[in-house]
């Protein structure tokens, strides 16, 4: 098990900066998120960790060694791809053994070895198989089990989810956690998706533009997001974010609620809102609208848990709307980060 | 009535149709089917011009195939082109499977000109080369030998088998390659024991259409080679099996159908992939 | 539950051996694997290519290899030859007339063979037979064909009364039929290929786009002029260029069929150099012949290029 680092990592592919700077560290058997939009650098991150890709800048250390000038066969890490990239000219009991040819391990320790990783994913009868035989599931857990078989320090997955259609991602992903608890080795993990990040995640970094932009639990990162970016590209609606003079102001549509639903709960912030659409979802009621004249007309969105159905919002009618005072925000107007809170 | 006016012009249409191309099979097709009818025609009736030449007015013969085999050196030359093509399409493995890998995974920007580059060589014919090229030959000392042709031929399967081999590769998803490389192998490793058992089709198909531009060459084998027994049977077949200006035609015609038609159907059953390649190869990757 | 650690723990590591440095370095691996082809293509492409000019510009034969310098005056006395000339002449006329009956035939036939019928893959065996066959045994076929006593040909269209009773045309022995002859072999030969290319051509059209056309009312002559045929055009472009190099270059037919005769009725430029180069024995003389097609080659070569770079900006 190991910690894996970069230090001032920087990559450039003409004038794009697809990685620009990064310092994070995991911990020892963490589960550790890569989040962000497409475009954002995380794959391109992930692949100069696994060697796949050269740094134009900066450092990657694998249990404190620097491994930056290193061929990806020699860093100890297995990766997940996205594909998945089964052989398709292989059975899956070679897909499994072929890491282990690579060092010329005898034959009878491969053939212990695979049934070994094969029963941890419960693949044992499709051994014989080709990958085209394979749904996308059992296609996901083979490429687990070759990446498994190695034991590396660190395993790499890019969006080995994303293949998979939406009934399956949930029991993969909850299947995933556990095993990676269970094995306890450190896991770099990208994805776009933030279920998948806030479900799995140990810690998640946010990433946009190359950058990091918060590294935290995934608790932290919801609810006290380290700027705008965060606040806005976290949560379905995300933060309402609203510019003032001095601040932007943000809070999460869950806690933007009816002012008489908060009942005396003391500090509050109170606004008006002047509700033009109500969507409703079954769980959760949405509810769009504008801010009164000091705040410009902001757009905001509410979220309503179902269980406050008895309060009726018309379209078209004007509500008092409050959040709690320690649930609102503070960003710099300027940077975008976060900034100490003034009296609205 | 107007479903009954639709139905005749349907017919038309399909018999215009089916009917063009028939003409068109029958053009293609023509010399090798008057092949086969006068490498089993006895003399007597081939040189009769009263009797109808479409059909056996006397009983068929294999006389002509006997000639073609003992009285020839049609086997001789059948070997000869066996010999060249198998070590001209070795040689043209061996040179072109990394060359056409490299371009495709390792070149970045030189490795799209030099593809360029190789992909213009077509254009450089043999015949504009081959006065030259009987030079460096003598120089080498290879004139009159089968050598010189295993030398000289993949300067042309080369270039070839790269343009072939490119658009094989680039088919091949990076994923499993670099899914190879974090599994424990080099990039030249990764190259052998994934990219290469991962291409046998492609490569069989290589392999097929180099063998056949072997056989097909013409004018290198004729100005290199002069003896009778290095010839290879295109070469052969239409220069030695002329007594003068008498044609002994029912053998010319054997040793062409003989020499053809194998040939013709394996390359027939390769032509679909060969192009998927050629196209692929042109694709911008 | 089966552990790691269990299982010996420690991670399957290939730290490579001492050429490891090479086998991973793409830097050096890269022009490592494809030196050995370009060095093999540049001795016996471009050191010949040298050659060729060099002996252009020199009075060599076979008899006498050493090299004299001798300017232009090898090309100057070529062109005032009469034979020169014809086979300039000739070249041309074989190449444009057989290069367009090509690409107009080829058109039809991939039009007839694009959908999908029964026997489909026999027709297309049959049509393929002139290209999959080897070039000059297939020559030697029609040879026999046009033979001046026993052709079939002449045979048949007598049979039918399109020939009368004494019309017995000898195809390769009088001089305007000799080159008619080697053009529609020509054809012959090289219709199946451009067929496979056209077809090729037509399956990328995006199916969605011929059905737009076909959804905003577009009759089938409209379908292929104004979307089938401009999509195809570069495909198209560079299969006719290519066409126009191999026909110019070409040489089995002609000395399989005519040897360049009647009276020089069919000699081509190529032919010509193998005449004067090889069979005479004046190298400088035969280089100097085929060197004049040098000047179309790089014609076409610039094109290419062009589209090649037109099509990487699209």
């Amino acid at each position: 098990m190991a910690k894996v680092e970069t230090q001032g990592l920087e990559k450039y592919f003409g004038e794009v900066k697809a990685v620009d700077g990064v310092d994070i560290a995991s911990r020892e058997g963490e589960f550790l998120v890569l989040l962000g939009p497409s475009g954002c650098g995380k794959t391109t991150l992930l692949r100069m960790i696994a060697g796949l890709e050269k740094p134009s800048a900066g450092d990657i250390l694998i249990g404190g060694e620097a491994v930056t000038h290193l061929p990806p066969r020699a860093r100890g890490v297995a990766m997940v791809f996205q594909s998945y990239a089964l052989y398709p000219h292989m059975t899956i009991y070679k897909n499994i053994a072929f890491p282990l040819k690579a060092v010329s391990m005898p034959k009878d320790d491969i053939d212990r070895k695979v049934r070994w990783a094969a029963s941890m994913f419960g693949i044992e009868r499709l051994l014989r198989r080709k990958p085209r035989e394979l749904s996308g599931g059992e296609r996901q857990r083979v490429a687990l089990a070759r990446a498994l078989v190695r034991e590396p320090n660190v395993f790499l997955l890019d969006e080995p989810l994303s293949n998979l259609d939406a009934k399956l991602r949930t029991s993969a992903r909850e299947e995933l956690h556990r095993f990676q608890k269970d094995v306890e080795i450190t896991t770099i993990y990208v994805t776009h998706d933030q279920i998948e990040a806030m479900g799995m995640g140990d810690r998640i970094a946010v990433m946009n533009q190359g950058k990091v932009h918060q590294l935290g639990s995934p608790k932290e990162v919801y609810s006290d997001p380290s700027d705008t970016f965060v606040a806005g590209f976290l949560g379905s609606p995300p933060m309402n974010l609203i510019k003032t003079e001095d601040r932007i102001i943000g809070f999460r549509p869950e806690c933007f609620l009816p002012r008489e639903l908060l009942g005396g709960s003391g500090d509050l912030e109170s606004f008006t809102v002047e509700v033009s659409r109500v969507e409703d979802l079954g769980s959760d009621r949405l509810v769009y609208g504008r801010l009164e004249k000091r705040f410009g007309h902001h757009q905001v969105v509410a979220n309503l848990p179902t269980s406050f159905t008895h309060y009726s919002i018309e379209t078209g009618g004007t509500y008092d709307f409050a959040v709690p005072r320690k649930d609102v925000k503070f960003f710099d107007v300027e940077s975008g980060l976060r900034a100490e809170p003034i009296p609205l | 009535m107007v479903e009954e006016k639709k139905g005749v012009k349907w017919i038309f249409l399909k018999f215009a149709h089916f009917g063009t191309l028939a003409i068109f099979a029958f053009f293609a097709s023509l010399p090798f089917l008057w092949m086969l009818i006068t490498t089993f025609k006895q003399d007597a009736d081939l040189y009769n011009r009263a009797n109808n030449p479409f059909i056996f007015n006397m009983a068929p013969t294999l006389s002509h195939i006997e000639y073609l085999f003992t009285e020839t050196q049609f086997v001789q030359w059948l070997i000869n082109t066996a010999f060249v093509g198998v070590l001209v399409v070795a040689i043209t493995l061996v040179l072109a499977i990394p060359a056409g890998y490299s371009l495709v995974r390792l070149g970045g920007r030189w490795g799209e000109a030099i593809g360029i580059g190789i992909f213009l060589t077509y254009l450089i014919a043999p015949t504009i080369l081959f006065i030259p090229m009987s030079r460096v030959v003598a120089t080498v000392g290879l004139q009159d030998s089968l050598w010189s042709l295993v030398l000289v031929f993949p300067s042309f399967t080369i270039p070839f088998a790269i343009w072939l081999l490119m658009g094989f590769f680039k088919a091949i998803p990076p994923d499993l390659e670099e899914a190879a490389m974090i599994d424990g192998y080099s990039r030249f490793g990764a190259f052998i024991r994934m990219v290469l058992p991962i291409s046998t089709s492609g490569i069989l198909t290589v392999v097929i259409f180099s063998f056949t531009l072997v056989v097909q060459e013409y004018i290198y084998t004729l100005t290199f080679v002069t003896a009778a027994s290095k010839y290879t049977v295109s070469v052969g077949v239409p220069t030695f099996l002329v007594h003068g200006d008498v044609y002994n035609w029912g053998g010319l015609m054997a040793g062409c159908l003989i020499a053809s038609l194998p040939i013709a159907i394996v390359y027939n059953f390769f032509v679909d992939r060969f192009i998927g390649g050629l196209t692929m190869g042109a694709v911008k990757g | 539950m089966d552990s790691l650690q269990e299982h010996g723990g420690k991670s399957v590591i290939n730290r490579g051996g001492r050429l490891s440095f090479f086998f991973d370095n793409e830097k050096f691996l890269g022009p490592i694997m494809i030196a050995p082809a370009v060095i093999y293509v540049l001795a016996l492409v471009g050191y010949p290519l040298i050659l060729a000019f060099a002996y252009s510009l020199s009075d060599i034969t076979v008899g006498s290899v050493d090299y004299n310098f001798v300017g232009l005056s090898t090309f100057r006395s070529i062109i005032e030859e009469p034979e020169f000339r014809i086979a300039l002449k000739n070249t041309i006329l074989f190449t444009f007339v057989s290069m367009a009956i090509v690409v107009v035939l080829a058109k039809i036939l991939a039009l007839l063979l694009v959908k999908d019928f029964k026997g489909k893959f026999f027709v297309r065996a049959l049509i393929l037979m002139p290209y999959v066959a080897p070039i000059s045994l297939g020559v030697i076929g029609w040879l026999w064909m046009l033979d001046s006593i026993y052709s079939p040909i002449n045979w048949l269209l007598q049979r039918t009364g399109l020939f009368g009773p004494d019309f017995w045309p000898m195809w390769l022995g009088t001089p305007g039929l000799a080159m008619a002859s080697i053009i529609t072999v020509h054809v012959w030969r090289m219709l199946p290929l451009a067929m496979i290319i056209m077809l090729a051509g037509l399956a990328s059209i995006p199916k969605d786009i011929q059905d737009a056309a076909l959804v905003d009312g577009a009759g089938y002559f409209r379908r292929l002029f104004q979307v089938t045929i401009p999509m195809m055009l570069p495909i198209m472009l560079v299969a006719v260029l290519f066409g126009i190099v191999f026909t110019a270059t070409d040489i089995i037919i002609i000395l399989v069929l005519t040897r360049g005769g009647p009276y020089d009725s069919t000699q081509v430029l190529v032919s010509q150099a193998f005449y004067i180069g090889i069979d005479a024995g004046d190298l400088a003389g035969g280089a100097a012949t085929a060197l004049f097609l040098f000047p179309l080659l790089l014609a076409v070569a610039i094109l290419m290029l062009k589209i090649a770079r037109r099509s990487e900006v699209t």
